[in-house]
């Protein structure tokens, strides 16, 4: 088994026009398992996982990893919870991040074909991405960001907009992908889905991790009030 | 595909170079505009084998082209202009070669009835006086000095010409006779651009015939110790042709609506007859 | 209006009779111009994607002079041109002045802050789709421009198209740097500039029509054949 470089958020913020969206926050990412991140709207939670992947700079503090810099991000990915596709075809979009690597054409493409079987879009390769209906770009993205076997994944709401049956193809693609050793960092302000993938839940509001625990002990018994009136579905303030 | 669009840049690019012989000189707007020089330049390739490439300008820009050594010989018709090439060491020398004569053209009507007089001169004051439309070259060709030397001996200078009658177009024979046919003005033209010129609308020639409206025209090779790439010895040959009873007979028979345009004049020189 | 209806026929007549001097001098301004298209795109793409896709000090102001060079006056790139090629000029030895080369030098001058502009403004709405993605992706800064080039190639076909509706059509500086020389320098548009200076009002309009005929060839023959590449894909 690999060991995943860990990955430290170290007294890290984000300030934006001089408002604070997120931080201070210390966080250590272990080897295994699937992290959901839990919080109302505007808690930081995006914030948070564009921190870690490097799309935000740290306005304070820092984020660290075992390996170099280059290294870990080269084996990380991130879905968008509205997916970024290229101007191009299914399989256009699914070989990219592999050519852009060296791999040969030929090779991505046999790669790409396999993951259009797993996610049900076999037979629309050449049809453009843009075509596609949201629940089926959304796994198209997935797909893009798994093909490459990443050792973290990040999700930001990646079901946000889609309907269960979308939601029900994601969360199977998710769990395999965690069990084939990608380690998981998941947004999201839905419960169940929470409920259904976690093995361990941080708890943000108001731009801080309020709580980070495993679980089982979250749902069982949360230590803050806001997590306990989140978990109630309360309006969290 | 590749290989014809290469051919075909090929082609293009080396026009100027395929040929063994050629020679750039640079004319005046009013050669060009009489149309000899298309009589002229195929008869050139065929006795001496020299591919003449005419660059049209005016005076003044064919003169700057002949001191920065961008042609090997120009042919125009200022003699002011052309003698300061020469001081300024520009050139070999000046050969005359031909005259043709300027003319003045203007509305049918002739509102200042320059058609019966005796002299430019006179023809210069009565349009003055009467404050009747002319357009003027104003581009400081060949043309615009005759021109504006006619006014100064007619003792009409600048201040004298109203904005209000007179028209500077800054621009070549062709297009100023186009402003002067949408203004109904008097021009004054050299008689191969008049003749030559499908847009008169209702101007026609009212004056002529005045010795002091000759035009001579002179050919100057560019002196090669100035550029030693000047193709000198092309321009000699040039020049031996255009000197030739054979230039002269080709010139003197050179009619548009069965009027002579140019006289050949040049004289035979010992040293070039050989 | 006579002169319109004389200009049709003359045009006309110039194409059915395979005028040689017709198709000649239309042949060099398409070798001038899709030369200089090709140079000016060749220059004028990367930089236009490289300008979406840097941020440095004095963005704002490249950006705003590359927005302003879009309509340089040709009169005086053509004088320009003519100063550095003269024989008495800096490139004076290369011999240049009065070729097809100097005119397509003047029009690469002409051309590329144009197609780099609007290649500029249609990347920089693809980059704030894919800037995401693309840093997500751990892209470098080159992939990242080779990408954005080649999912906006549709747009920037249309740059490129601007640039030779630009170059066809151009007059003051070929003149000037071309000298518009029977079979070496003359293009359509020196040639229409030649007859109207002639008073021959038709055969300059009627050489006007064939213009505005092959410019309009030329747009639909790239807009069918990029179409038929792109019927099912970018």
């Amino acid at each position: 088994m690999v060991s995943i470089p860990p990955l430290s958020v170290q007294n890290a913020s984000v300030t934006r026009n001089g408002k604070r969206l997120l931080g201070p926050v210390d966080l250590e990412i272990m080897a295994n398992g699937l992290t959901i991140i839990l919080g109302p709207n505007g808690a930081g939670k995006s914030t948070l996982l564009r921190l870690m992947h490097g799309l935000e700079k740290p306005s304070g503090g820092r984020v660290r990893f075992a390996a170099p810099r280059a290294e870990a991000y080269a084996q990380q990915a991130f879905v968008f919870q509205t997916p970024v596709m290229l101007r191009r075809t299914v399989l256009g979009n699914l070989t990219y991040p592999l050519t852009l690597h060296g791999t040969k054409r030929a090779n991505a493409e046999k790669q790409a074909l396999i993951w259009l079987n797993s996610i049900g879009l076999a037979g629309h390769e050449h049809q453009l991405a843009s075509a596609l209906s949201g629940g089926e770009r959304q796994k198209l993205a997935l797909a893009r960001a798994l093909i490459r076997a990443p050792q973290l994944l990040f999700l930001d709401e990646p079901c946000a907009n889609l309907d269960g049956a979308s939601t029900r193809d994601i969360e199977r693609l998710i769990l395999e992908a965690r069990n084939t050793g990608t380690r998981i960092l998941m947004a999201t302000h839905d419960l169940g889905q929470a409920r259904r993938l976690a093995t361990d839940v941080l708890f943000l509001n108001k731009g801080r991790i309020t709580e980070s625990a495993s679980a089982e002990s979250f749902f069982n018994s949360p230590k803050t009030p806001e997590a306990q009136a989140f978990l109630k579905g309360d309006l969290v303030l | 595909m590749i290989r014809s669009i290469l051919t075909a840049a090929a082609l293009f690019a080396s026009a100027s170079t395929l040929a063994a012989d050629t020679l750039k000189m640079a004319v005046t707007t009013s050669f060009h505009n009489s149309g000899l020089s298309e009589i002229l330049l195929p008869e050139i390739q065929k006795d001496i084998g020299l591919e003449v490439q005419l660059i049209v300008v005016g005076t003044g820009q064919a003169i700057r082209l002949g001191e920065a050594g961008d042609v090997d010989a120009i042919l125009v018709h200022s003699r002011k202009a052309e003698e300061a090439f020469l001081e300024g060491g520009f050139g070999t020398h000046r050969r005359e070669i031909m005259y043709n004569d300027f003319v003045l053209v203007g509305p049918s009507d002739d509102p200042a009835k320059i058609a019966g007089v005796e002299t430019a001169k006179e023809a210069l004051t009565a349009i003055a006086v009467n404050e009747a439309p002319f357009a003027s070259r104003g581009d400081d060709s060949g043309t615009h000095k005759m021109e504006l030397a006619l006014w100064n001996t007619a003792g009409i200078d600048d201040t004298k010409r109203g904005t209000s009658w007179y028209n500077e177009a800054g621009a070549g024979m062709g297009a100023t006779l186009n402003t002067a046919a949408g203004l109904n003005a008097y021009v004054l033209t050299d008689r191969a651009s008049w003749l030559n010129f499908g847009n008169k609308q209702s101007l026609t020639l009212l004056f002529s015939g005045d010795p002091v409206l000759f035009n001579q025209y002179a050919f100057l090779p560019v002196n090669p110790e100035m550029h030693p790439h000047v193709k000198h010895d092309l321009a000699m040959n040039l020049e031996n042709w255009l000197t030739s009873a054979r230039a002269a007979e080709l010139i003197n028979s050179y009619t548009i609506n069965g009027e002579t345009l140019f006289t050949f004049n040049a004289e035979q020189m010992l040293k070039a007859a050989e | 209006m006579l002169e319109i209806w004389q200009g049709i026929q003359a045009a006309f007549w110039l194409i059915v009779t395979f005028d040689a001097d017709l198709y000649e001098i239309a042949a060099r301004s398409l070798f001038v111009t899709c030369s200089a298209v090709a140079i000016a795109a060749l220059v004028g793409l990367p930089l236009g994607a490289w300008l979406a896709v840097s941020r440095y000090r004095f963005r704002r102001f490249v950006i705003a002079m590359l927005n302003a060079l879009m309509g340089l006056p040709p009169v005086v790139v053509g004088l320009v041109v003519y100063l550095m090629l003269s024989r008495s000029g800096p490139f004076g030895v290369m011999g240049l002045l009065f070729t097809p080369w100097a005119m397509i030098i003047a029009q690469v001058i002409i051309l590329t802050p144009l197609i780099a502009s609007i290649a500029h403004q249609s990347i920089r709405d693809l980059w704030a789709e894919y800037h995401d993605l693309l840093i997500s992706l751990n892209t470098t800064r080159s992939q990242r421009i080779k990408t954005l080039l080649w999912d906006s190639r549709r747009a920037l076909l249309t740059a490129a198209l601007a640039g030779f509706g630009r170059g066809i059509g151009e007059v003051g500086a070929i003149m000037i740097v071309g000298g518009n020389i029977d079979h070496v320098t003359r293009v359509m548009t020196t040639a229409i500039a030649l007859e109207t200076s002639k008073g021959d009002f038709a055969l300059a309009i009627g050489l006007g029509f064939v213009l505005i005929g092959l410019a309009i060839a030329v747009n639909l023959a790239l807009h069918v054949l990029s179409g038929t590449e792109v019927r099912d894909r970018w």
